[in-house]
């Protein structure tokens, strides 16, 4: 039983041998357990599509016992996820073994924006890519609202007094718009929040014209009927949206993910890393996890250790240049 | 009639052995979780997420809305015994219960808090089986604007009060305010106020450690001062003549209890706000409506059940927009969803029909946890007493004790816990020098929401202020905030004007 279920999590990784040795390594390893309960912080605020998250990974992980002591969550969500980094970076020299965080495209962004921050995500942890999420342009069904032409002209006409609400400053959401106002030519006024849930709450109640929330931020609205997806930011339309189409598809080369990865402190010992490791992939095969991307259509393979890394340093220099263009940086 | 026959059925699944089996476990926990100082009921929900694993969703969100409810009864209890905040939503009990209790009326302020919570509790649960759906549209229809306005509300009743010194109660809420924009800025992305480049200061202050500081430390400091070593705490007794004076005198209160259970619960309704937020506002509503309003502060029943029943009502409120709009209306609330979601259930607009069994069930054994609670409460008051008997050479070590472990609780890092120390050594003098504290502690709670909403809004309209009057809602909210925040200029002319009045007769 034992070996079968080694062979089927080497199966199931994607990178091939490098990841394969990572896994014997992660064996061999097994012997480090938390001293203490692991502090689970989320860059972003209670309610939004990361809080969600992490608290779905924490009672995935509970439920099982897969882990000898809890993880307790903490957000953090101040200052587009500044907060959350300089917490981990402060704990590289204090107990970088016994914190991890939740993360998302913030991850590059902040740093980027504020390298008076001195934090390097080079430095960091790499634990886990656990799915991407998806982005789709909303917009309230009482705008009478049905495809992104109908959005152009209506949001080209109110110019500066079309509101789009999003989280954060100069984050994911905002590149989008930014995108948006670029790509059709328009001038919609970026208003930040602190989370998703309360962005979906400012068009739900039709306070903002339009938002880029993921699905699962949407996902009440939407399935009674409030607000309704336009187009989809991705390579190919979300299954749980078959009549909103791609912004490729429209003529625009445009495709936006969003990571949902676990990274740990800077400078964590290779022996907790690999137990953190082993743990999110078990969380990640478990049916609960395999359930939630499903429901949420969420894509992303599994990434982890030295492949992880790569990724990120790919995504960093994307949102360098998408940040340059936007003059931000 | 609809609605009876769901609640009904709610019933029918709330008093299932193993569910009110639940509710008593929940209550109990919560209760004690709810005293223990920093401690709140966002702990306690978290902490026990996953043991609902073991119970069908139903019953496990029947648990955990019970552990809710219990802590919201149990807070109440360290803030008037210990004068220490059991936990944010009971800051305010502190501001009259403490008084109480040194005078000897501790019984009366736990009774007080009891049945104010039941009240809150239960008729904010009548209010939630009877209009969940229409009152999250309102919710829904308030935007940063009214927000901001409610929050200019909040200020206003503390600054509007008759018989407080105004300056100083400004310079309090100074105080707290900028205390309040210490971290970083969620508008502009920067921090802010990283007082002497400290790194813990890269992070907002957490306003329990300046509760806790203000209340548990400088309190202690305050009692060692004036009781000079005497053992003073109070000689408080009970007996079952002395429970239904007490009773009696709370049931008088009932006025108060049922404006703060409404604005309670509608707050709670409201995203962003909260139980804590609620509280407050409430207790200051009462005290400038009540007739005896200048003794607030001073050990007034009314000042208990205030923020008791607010409390109460708002937890209940919160639960509104986590059921019926999948946003959390308190921090607890964003962890039941969190859990909800885990369950497989997605709370929405759709809940109420898809989940039938689940939302009349919790209703249902929301009541029963509000009816356990009191009783549990009204019972347990001789054993709370029976601390209040120690000696306050024993007891001041407590309190300190615990107002480290809870600094330390609510977010885990020793600088809160200097902070903390700070905060309370400043407290003291400040109480010294005869300056109202609550008002800094309410600016440091409504701030950071009062903050963003206005900047919200003013990038919307592009700096035009008039956006808060020309809104109906904000427009009107907005109005009684200024008259009230000028009726202590409308006295003073008043006054004057009878004082001429007399002078010429």
């Amino acid at each position: 039983m034992y070996v079968s279920r080694r062979m089927l999590l080497g199966c199931a990784v994607v990178a091939g041998l490098g990841a394969a040795l990572s896994t014997v390594a992660s064996t061999a390893a097994q012997a480090w357990e938390p001293k203490k309960p692991v502090e689970f912080v989320i860059m972003a605020g209670q309610g939004g599509g990361a809080d969600k998250m992490a608290r779905l990974l924490q009672t995935v992980i509970e439920k099982n016992g897969w882990a000898s002591k809890p993880l307790t969550p903490i957000n953090k969500p101040g200052g587009s996820g500044a907060e959350a980094l300089i917490h981990l970076n402060g704990k590289a020299s204090s107990d970088p073994d016994h914190t991890i965080m939740v993360t998302l495209n913030s991850f590059y962004t902040t740093p980027l924006r504020q390298p008076n921050l001195k934090v390097d995500i080079a430095t960091f942890t790499p634990i886990a890519r656990m799915a991407e999420d998806t982005f789709l342009l909303w917009v309230h069904k009482d705008s009478g609202i049905k495809n992104v032409d109908d959005f152009v002209a209506k949001a080209k006409a109110a110019g500066s007094d079309w509101i789009m609400a999003g989280t954060g400053k100069l984050q994911e959401d905002q590149l989008l718009t930014d995108f948006l106002n670029a790509a059709y030519d328009l001038e919609m006024k970026y208003v930040p929040y602190k989370g998703g849930g309360a962005v979906a709450k400012q068009l739900a109640g039709q306070h903002a014209n339009s938002t880029v929330n993921n699905p699962s931020e949407q996902e009440g609205f939407y399935k009674s009927g409030d607000t309704v997806p336009l187009a989809a930011f991705t390579t190919e339309r979300i299954n749980i949206f078959p009549d909103a189409p791609t912004f490729k598809e429209l003529g625009k080369d445009f495709v936006y993910l969003m990571q949902r990865s676990v990274v740990g402190a800077p400078g964590m010992s290779d022996e907790a890393a690999s137990y953190y490791q082993a743990l999110f992939q078990k969380v990640f095969e478990s049916p609960e996890w395999q359930d939630y991307r499903n429901k949420r259509a969420l894509q992303g393979a599994f990434m982890s250790g030295d492949e992880l890394k790569a990724y990120w340093m790919t995504e960093r220099e994307n949102h360098r240049q998408m940040l340059e263009k936007m003059g931000a940086l | 009639m609809e609605i009876l026959q769901h609640l009904f059925d709610g019933f029918l699944i709330a008093f299932q052995p193993l569910n009110i089996g639940l509710v008593v476990l929940g209550v109990i926990v919560g209760l004690f979780i709810g005293a223990m100082p920093g401690l709140g009921s966002v702990n306690g929900v978290a902490i026990l997420v996953p043991m609902t694993f073991l119970v069908p969703p139903t019953s496990a969100i029947i648990f955990l809305a019970a552990i809710y409810y219990g802590a919201m009864y149990g807070g109440a209890i360290s803030s008037i015994m210990l004068g220490i905040p059991g936990a944010s939503t009971a800051v305010a009990t502190t501001f009259d219960g403490r008084p109480l209790a040194l005078k000897g009326l501790a019984d009366k302020a736990l009774v007080a808090a009891a049945v104010a919570s039941f009240f809150g509790g239960t008729l904010s649960v009548i209010l939630f089986t009877g209009f969940a759906p229409p009152l999250a549209a309102v919710a829904l229809s308030f935007g940063d604007q009214e927000i901001f306005a409610l929050m200019l509300l909040a200020f206003a009743t503390f600054v509007g009060l008759s018989g407080d010194d105004i300056p100083k109660t400004i310079f309090s809420i100074a105080i707290g305010l900028v205390l309040s924009t210490v971290g970083f800025d969620i508008i502009s992305g920067e921090p802010r106020l990283v007082l002497f480049e400290i790194s813990g200061f890269l992070s907002q202050i957490n306003f329990l450690v300046l509760a806790i500081g203000i209340y548990g430390i400088g309190e202690m400091l305050w009692t060692i001062e004036v009781s000079r070593g005497n053992s003073m705490m109070s000689k408080a007794v009970i007996t079952v003549d002395r429970m239904l004076a007490n009773m009696k005198e709370v049931m008088g209160t009932w006025k108060i209890a049922t404006t703060s259970s409404l604005l309670g619960y509608f707050v709670g309704i409201l995203p962003a706000a909260g139980a804590t937020p609620g509280s407050l506002m409430a207790y200051g509503v009462a005290k400038m409506t009540h007739k005896n309003g200048e003794n607030f502060g001073k050990g007034e029943v009314a000042g208990v059940v205030a923020p008791e029943a607010a409390n109460n009502a708002a937890s209940t409120g919160s639960m509104l927009p986590m059921l019926t709009l999948g946003i959390p209306g308190s921090p607890t609330t964003a962890i039941l969803l969190g859990a909800m979601v885990i369950w497989g259930i997605t709370p929405g607009p759709t809940l109420f029909i898809d989940e039938p069994e689940l939302v009349w069930g919790l209703t249902a054994s929301l009541y029963v946890a509000n009816f356990f609670a009191l009783l549990a409460n009204i019972f347990l008051i001789p054993v709370f007493l029976w601390v209040l008997r120690m000696p306050f050479t024993i007891l001041a070590p407590v309190i300190f004790a615990l107002s480290i472990i809870g600094g330390y609780a609510a977010t885990q890092r020793l600088h809160d816990v200097w902070l903390m120390l700070v905060f309370g050594v400043v407290g003291y003098l400040l109480r010294k020098l005869d300056y109202p504290l609550a008002p800094a502690v309410l600016a440091i709670v409504l701030g950071p929401i009062a903050e963003q909403k206005l900047r919200q809004s003013l990038i919307i309209s592009d700096g035009d202020l008039t956006t808060f009057v020309t809104r109906p809602i904000s427009g009107t909210i907005t109005v009684i905030a200024i008259f009230l925040i000028l009726m202590p200029v409308f006295k003073m002319i008043r006054d004057r004007l009878r004082r001429g009045t007399d002078s010429a007769a």
